[in-house]
């Protein structure tokens, strides 16, 4: 069960009030006339799958019924931060990859 | 290999059956094999069975990081049924139902295939016209198929609600008699067992960490247990085919979900058929052990964690109190998460991939179980020809760029 942070509510809720809505950031080409069937096939039908962090959008559905992003890691499920529509994540796995790599040195050094 | 009998059963019964065989050796990585398959579940078992078996390639590695058949072949709810729409998908499903039918003489090993039947319930007036354009699709196809009406349906399953007094009351059903469950850890011990008696290394413990690829052409794998070659490359991962692709370079349209499951308590045979609902979406069987198991759909979200959330089990158990309302103080036993890959179309990928000599068997989704033995003939014959089986042939990565899909949502996109 998650406890989603709603970053316009500005609360804490149950998972049930929400619904995934797939992979975040993803832009419609500009000009879809223009696309070869590669790059259209592309924005259509391939999405992120990481095992590890992923940025998703999420709607409250039954809150304030907006989206907005999650940073959420797909193995141990741990929501890293939500954000609202138009911001950048603060987290990424090269940001998580660099903090993981910092606490190994550290180790290494004590 | 030591054939089972009931001779043999009686033999071995002098020895208090302490001397049978193992079922298959556990041997030590060769430097070379003619073909890699990664991923050791029922179907990947099923490719190094027919290979060895059909297809005269006894060199052959399965490469699994796990166990045998710990992952969704032993997770899923073991329901075999061919009736789907589109005429691609229908021969898959078909040919491997056809194999179904013979697989426990084939394999020698019981795999407890029991063709109960599969009933599909229509609750809606758009459910009832959808199932008469599938059964009437199938029957063009070869395939078994009839429409009941709700009546039909309550002499099947007397301890349904079929009554008008239901929130969707059950309108009707497509029946397929040929359909039913097996038992899926059978399946795989079955291939395994099979695939070892024809000279197939099966590494457990063994994980692939990259492919060695030169001039984009394939010719081995690193694994943790050092590095091993080959020409002709086969992943059937499941869950994990994207980090697969990712290590060979390219992406699949794929997303990994968590499937949850569960099975109740042991109870006296009450069902002796499989119903699945689309509509309030759940599915239920009972199990030779007397266990009810449950399914329904997916977890909305991307995950890796063979586990899901609580609300997606309410919801299954939910439907499932709606059409039976005798089980609503069955008490539930265990519950589990497999990661299905889902594909947008509903339809497997089999599917030779940007780097050549590497094929893909993936994006089963939630109903791959049924389609083992199908599934593994086919793409054994693509491994052994370098050519994609006819069968096999529609169900192209490439086709998410041709705009050639097979839309199976119908059929499969929710209950399996």
């Amino acid at each position: 069960m998650f406890y989603i942070y709603c970053p316009y509510c500005g609360e804490h809720r149950e998972e049930e009030e929400f619904h995934p809505k797939g992979q975040a950031h993803i832009e419609r080409p500009k000009n879809p006339e223009a696309c070869s069937d590669e790059e259209w096939g592309d924005y259509l039908f391939f999405r992120d799958n990481p095992r590890g962090v992923h940025h998703e959008l999420w709607v409250h559905a039954v809150g304030c019924r907006k989206f907005f992003n999650v940073t959420r890691h797909t193995v141990t499920y741990e929501i890293l931060e939500t954000y609202k529509m138009g911001d950048q994540p603060s987290i990424t796995a090269d940001s998580q990859n660099q903090v993981a790599a910092a606490s190994r040195q550290e180790g290494v050094r004590a | 290999m030591q054939r089972y009998s009931g001779f043999g059963l009686a033999k071995h019964a002098l020895s208090h059956h302490e001397n049978w065989e193992r079922q298959w050796r556990n041997p030590t990585p060769k430097k070379q094999y003619d073909v890699i398959i990664v991923g050791g579940g029922g179907h990947g078992l099923a490719t190094a069975y027919y290979l060895a078996k059909e297809f005269g390639v006894k060199n052959v590695a399965v490469i699994e990081k796990g166990w045998l058949g710990g992952g969704n072949t032993a997770r899923n709810t073991t329901i075999v049924r061919s009736n789907y729409l589109w005429d691609e998908a229908a021969a898959l499903y078909e040919h491997a139902m056809k194999l179904w039918e013979g697989l426990s003489q084939d394999l020698n090993y019981n795999v407890m295939f029991s063709q109960r039947g599969v009933l599909n319930l229509g609750h809606t007036l758009q459910d009832m016209r959808d199932i008469q354009r599938r059964v009437n699709a199938n029957r063009l196809n070869g395939i078994d198929g009839e429409v009941l009406d709700a009546k039909g349906v309550q002499e099947l399953v007397p301890i349904m609600d079929c009554s008008s007094r239901a929130r969707y009351p059950v309108m009707g059903a497509s029946w397929q008699p040929r359909a039913g469950v097996a038992r899926h850890d059978a399946v795989a011990w079955g291939y395994a067992r099979g695939a070892d008696a024809h000279g197939v290394d099966i590494l457990q413990q063994t994980e692939v960490t990259g492919f060695k690829i030169r001039d984009g052409q394939v010719y081995g794998v690193h694994t943790n247990r050092g590095d091993i070659e080959a020409k002709t490359v086969g992943c059937v991962a499941a869950g994990n085919s994207s980090v697969l692709a990712k290590m060979a370079g390219f992406n699949l349209p794929l997303e990994s979900h968590p499937l949850q499951a569960l099975v109740s308590e042991p109870l006296k045979p009450i069902l002796d058929t499989v119903v699945m609902s689309n509509h309030v979406h759940g599915y239920i069987s009972q199990s030779d052990k007397g266990d009810l198991v449950i399914g329904a759909g997916i977890d909305g979200y991307n995950g890796y964690g063979q586990r899901g959330s609580y609300p997606t089990v309410e919801h299954t158990l939910q439907a499932i109190v709606e059409m039976f309302p005798i089980f609503s103080r069955v008490r539930m036993n265990r519950q589990w998460g497999g990661i299905v890959d889902t594909c947008p179309d509903a339809c497997p990928i089999l599917s030779k991939t940007p780097v050549k000599g590497l094929f893909f068997n993936c994006g089963w989704g939630t109903g791959g179980f049924k389609a083992t033995p199908g599934s593994g003939h086919v793409f054994a014959a693509s491994l052994a020809k370098g050519e994609m089986h006819p069968i096999a042939e529609p169900f192209s990565m490439f086709r998410f760029h041709s705009g050639a899909l097979i839309d199976e949502h119908g059929a499969a996109g929710v209950a399996h």
